[in-house]
């Protein structure tokens, strides 16, 4: 296992230092791309010296935690409506499975005029965004109930509260756990896409800002930022994932 | 399941789609959403009009390269990762992590290095449709049936003889699964790079259509795209639930 690490480890640096001497070669020109280690620098910058850094980043992180929130329960809970009425399910099945090829963002002008150009229509694109992906791994993690695991709650005479505390919750915590690594990729894109596009505040916009001043320095600082936080709530949930799924199976 | 039930049941759902529309128009009015019937007025006016369908073409042709690139680059790195364990351990969190960033955000990048036009909405539905077809790829690769793997070692199969007639059919089912998705996020990443920097395409009409606060023209173009996305992806579920039927 370690030795994978190191590997990904090294391939990881290999491309930040193959980019670094890229631009430090002017092979890359500086209006095109900044060296990483002055991306790295110029995001240190921002974050001391400017004033809009942290409420800005404060806005965003919010956003993205409400859309999370809305989008990991409501999908937990259309999830279990939708698996409980077949013909429910059948009907919306067209929807759930063509959900992500279609556009959705191209949506967010209109929750502008709905509900505002503010956080609100930023947290419903986000929430948007995620739900569908709880939703269908929430239907997927209860098809995948063991039969056996319902006898036993039959046999040992358990009401259904138990069951589904006892039984049903840790044996679908894998499956619901690859839904909300996903939720919660698609509601920070969702976030991010919105910002950009449109918004008041937060970091996306920032990065719409300071790419139509030709600001390059404080954009990859801001880029950098959000690849390495998607990144980094990517690895730690599907750490989480992986140690959940490989619990269940091995017992 | 009849064929009669599932075209009720098809209608039904249309049927409360129209509702859910209709009265969204009733809350919100006519700032924010058209009502169904001038929609679709406007929807036979554009599809008659001669202009609309070089706009069409535009983004057809930058779909077009970037699907081809989206498929034949997934499709090679999949079968490197997925058929060597070693290289699909290192390789496969690396591409999950790019496959999570928003590449919204690295559309300025794109833009910087590949200038405005079409390379640049290639580049970028691209980007988009890699990584999904590749990640579903290994995903197919990697449950491939060892006795096969091994039936293919015992015959001395060269390592193109083993794609081609162990792995390719093995995986065939999960790998049409990742070019459906494949293809809906290149067309998703195709559409995003005419919204913010193109002068041709769909997304340009659209973007231009929310500028000019057009209400009914934006929500023409939405549901056209929807219509177009929802049905290829039909098609290709089809196709999907046939192969993996075999």
């Amino acid at each position: 296992m370690s030795r994978v690490r190191l590997w990904q480890i090294s391939i990881i640096a290999g491309s930040v230092i193959a980019l670094e001497l890229l631009c430090r070669l002017a092979i890359i020109d500086r209006l095109t791309m900044l060296p990483p280690s002055q991306m790295v620098a110029a995001l240190f910058d921002v974050a001391i010296g400017s004033s809009w850094f942290w409420p800005d980043v404060r806005y965003t992180l919010f956003n993205i935690v409400a859309a999370v929130a809305i989008s990991v329960i409501g999908g937990f809970l259309i999830g279990v409506i939708v698996h409980a009425f077949p013909r429910l399910r059948r009907l919306t099945d067209p929807i759930f499975t063509s959900y992500y090829s279609v556009p959705t963002f191209i949506l967010y002008p209109l929750l502008i005029v709905f509900f505002g150009i503010g956080p609100l229509s930023l947290i419903v694109m986000g929430a948007l965004f995620g739900i569908v992906a709880m939703i269908v791994a929430t239907i997927g993690a209860i098809d995948r109930i063991p039969r056996v695991l319902l006898k036993v709650a039959r046999v040992s005479k358990l009401d259904p509260v138990r069951t589904a505390l006892l039984l049903k919750l840790p044996a679908t915590a894998p499956h619901l756990m690859t839904g909300l690594r996903l939720a919660v990729t698609y509601s920070i894109i969702g976030i991010i896409a919105g910002e950009f596009i449109l918004a008041t505040a937060g970091i996306g916009r920032r990065v719409a800002l300071s790419y139509n001043d030709f600001d390059n320095r404080t954009m990859y600082a801001l880029l950098i930022l959000i690849l390495a936080f998607a990144a980094g709530v990517n690895a730690l949930l599907s750490t989480l994932e992986q140690g959940l799924h490989r619990r269940w199976y091995r017992s | 399941m009849s064929a009669r039930t599932r075209i009720l049941d098809y209608c039904l759902l249309a049927a409360a789609l129209l509702v859910v529309w209709m009265l969204l128009f009733e809350w919100a009015g006519p700032d924010a959403l058209s009502p169904p019937i001038p929609t679709f007025r406007r929807i036979g006016e554009l599809l008659a009009r001669g202009n609309f369908w070089g706009h069409v073409e535009a983004t057809a042709v930058a779909f077009g390269y970037a699907s081809l690139i989206a498929l034949v680059g997934g499709l090679a790195i999949g079968f490197a990762l997925g058929a060597n364990r070693f290289a699909g351990q290192v390789g496969e969190p690396i591409l999950t992590s790019l496959y999570a960033i928003p590449k919204i955000t690295l559309y300025p990048v794109i833009l910087l290095i590949f200038g405005l036009g079409i390379s640049a909405k290639v580049a970028f539905g691209a980007l988009h449709g890699l990584f999904p077809v590749a990640l579903f790829t290994i995903g197919a690769i990697k449950n491939t049936s060892p006795a096969l793997i091994k039936t293919a070692r015992i015959l001395k199969l060269s390592a193109f003889e083993t794609i081609r007639s162990v792995y390719f059919p093995a995986a065939m089912p999960e790998i049409v699964t990742g070019l459906r998705i494949g293809f809906s996020s290149t067309l998703l990443g195709t559409l995003i790079g005419e919204l913010f920097a193109s002068d041709r395409g769909i997304g340009f009409i659209l973007i231009r259509a929310m500028e000019a606060h057009k209400v009914e023209d934006i929500m023409a173009l939405t549901l056209l795209l929807f219509a177009f996305a929802a049905g290829a992806n039909a098609l290709l579920l089809a196709v999907e639930h046939r192969a993996h039927r075999r």
